[in-house]
């Protein structure tokens, strides 16, 4: 077992070294209002692609890990959900939690698509702040009074992604710093455990 | 006490956003000891996502009496209710609760000095009373006239006083000091519950159960999901109602939200996947 999810991890790094060296030699622009409206846009836009297939549960949520992967900065994320507990971690093991989270998240939130059916995301205004850009939207879900979706986009990654989300006011960040600080607590603090018990979380 | 921490409209909106800065201040100069929402944080604390529960001990008493409650009750009793009963009667029962609210909507928006909003209420009441068939269907939204909901607890946030501490109240859940004084207000002034002759005697408290029975039956996986699936349901219900309702009454567009980037684990932004 230990050496399977070795071998995971290797691959995933792998993977994800070659994504990152295909983007590198694109010089990096800086973010625009423009640049964070349309990468919202385009977020919103592969959702709605995902939504409409009509796949099953299991399918749509690896459909979403990889969008989560694509235009989320997952690592700024994850250290922000592991909070103060992160400054003890060892690089591997912020580094492990990071695709735990990532898997995480995509199985929290895309167990939740079949509310989305028939949804519309509208993007309403972008607006500078001093992280980087803030984009409104209107959620339009079937049968509910439309609610607001907030985005947060950044460049400080090196590439536009967004690092936060709100809905109606709450922060999803700090929603998953709640959680995960919970889940540590129930283990007294040990990470490798939270790590090893994420897979079956969320 | 509007003498001194009048409605919007007496002021202009600088002198009001710096009473607001100063609510707690304010509170306690006016000894407003019944309120006890004073001598909580205010101001960035509070709206970058700061918990203020100095009774916490107290409190997880009751959220895990309220849990309780819920599995052998409220859930079932939810669940129940929004299948069996065909979504359009559902829907009218809540029209009908909703319609009775609007006169205490409008109250409160006077008192907030929002007078268009108190209009709009006004308006939404009689349409819906008379062509929606005692506020069984809601006509005034087919005439896109906008939806309306506020309450005491708003009204307070507008005269500055400020949200207090954070308290979980049997049966109502999530709640601050503010709001639930607020709540008592509005259940005790509500014109319509407590009319002398009242010739719904009490239906106003009737259709606020079923409305309350309504959401939590037709958003039950997202409730269920915050009581049941979190590590811990007390931290996340208190942390989603304060920043939810702190939402609801910001009118402002600061930038208040916290940069990850400039976290104190924020040094570690370095490669994650370098060796």
């Amino acid at each position: 077992m230990p050496s399977n999810t070795m071998i995971r991890r290797t691959f995933m790094g792998t993977a994800v070294a070659a994504a990152s060296l295909s983007v590198l030699p694109v010089p990096v622009l800086a973010l625009t209002e423009s640049g964070a409206r349309k990468l919202v846009d385009s977020l919103v836009a592969d959702i709605n692609k995902v939504i409409a297939s009509g796949k099953s549960e299991s399918a749509m949520i690896r459909e979403f890990e990889r969008i989560f992967a694509k235009y989320a900065d997952v690592p700024i994320m994850a250290r922000y959900a592991l909070g103060v507990d992160g400054r003890s971690a060892s690089a591997s093991q912020v580094r492990a939690f990071t695709k735990a989270f990532q898997g995480y998240i995509a199985r929290k939130y895309g167990r939740r698509f079949r509310e989305f059916v028939g949804a519309k995301i509208e993007v309403k205004s972008a607006r500078k702040i001093k992280s980087g850009y803030e984009i409104k939207s209107t959620a339009f879900l079937r049968g509910e009074s439309p609610f607001e979706v907030t985005f947060l986009v950044s460049d400080k990654s090196g590439k536009s992604l967004f690092f936060n989300m709100f809905i109606e006011g709450v922060n999803m960040l700090l929603t998953e710093r709640t959680e995960i600080g919970a889940l540590l607590d129930q283990r007294k603090g040990n990470l490798d455990r939270l790590i090893a018990d994420m897979g079956k979380l969320g | 006490m509007a003498t001194v921490i009048g409605p919007k409209h007496l002021m202009g909106a600088a002198r009001m956003r710096e009473i607001l800065r100063r609510g707690a201040h304010i509170c306690a100069f006016l000894g407003f000891a019944t309120l006890a929402a004073c001598g909580a944080p205010d101001g960035a604390v509070l709206e970058t996502g700061g918990v203020y529960d100095p009774h916490e001990k107290a409190n997880r008493n009751v959220h895990a009496f309220n849990l309780g409650v819920d599995k052998v009750f409220f859930r079932p009793a939810s669940k129940g209710y929004t299948n069996l009963i065909p979504d359009p009667i559902e829907d009218s029962f809540n029209y009908f609760s909703k319609n009775l609210s609007e006169p205490g909507d409008m109250v409160n928006s006077l008192a907030q000095g929002r007078f268009k909003i108190a209009a709009i209420s006004l308006a939404r009441f009689v349409i819906n009373t008379t062509i929606g068939i005692g506020g069984l269907s809601d006509p005034a939204t087919d005439f896109g006239i906008p939806q309306t909901d506020t309450d005491f607890g708003e009204t307070m946030a507008v005269w500055g006083i400020g949200e207090g501490a954070y308290v979980e109240l049997p049966f109502f859940g999530p709640s601050t000091q503010r709001d639930a004084v607020g709540i008592l207000v509005d259940f005790f002034t509500n014109p319509i519950t407590f009319a002398v002759q009242n010739p719904l005697e009490n239906a106003g408290v009737y259709a606020e159960i079923l409305e309350r029975m309504s959401d939590r039956g037709r958003y039950s996986d997202t409730v269920d999901s915050i009581l049941y699936e979190s590590a811990d349901s007390y931290a996340q219900a208190r942390l989603i109602y304060l920043q939810n309702r702190r939402f609801e009454l910001a009118d402002d567009d600061g930038d208040t939200y916290v940069d990850p980037y400039d976290d104190p684990f924020a040094d570690i932004y370095e490669d994650p996947y370098a060796e």
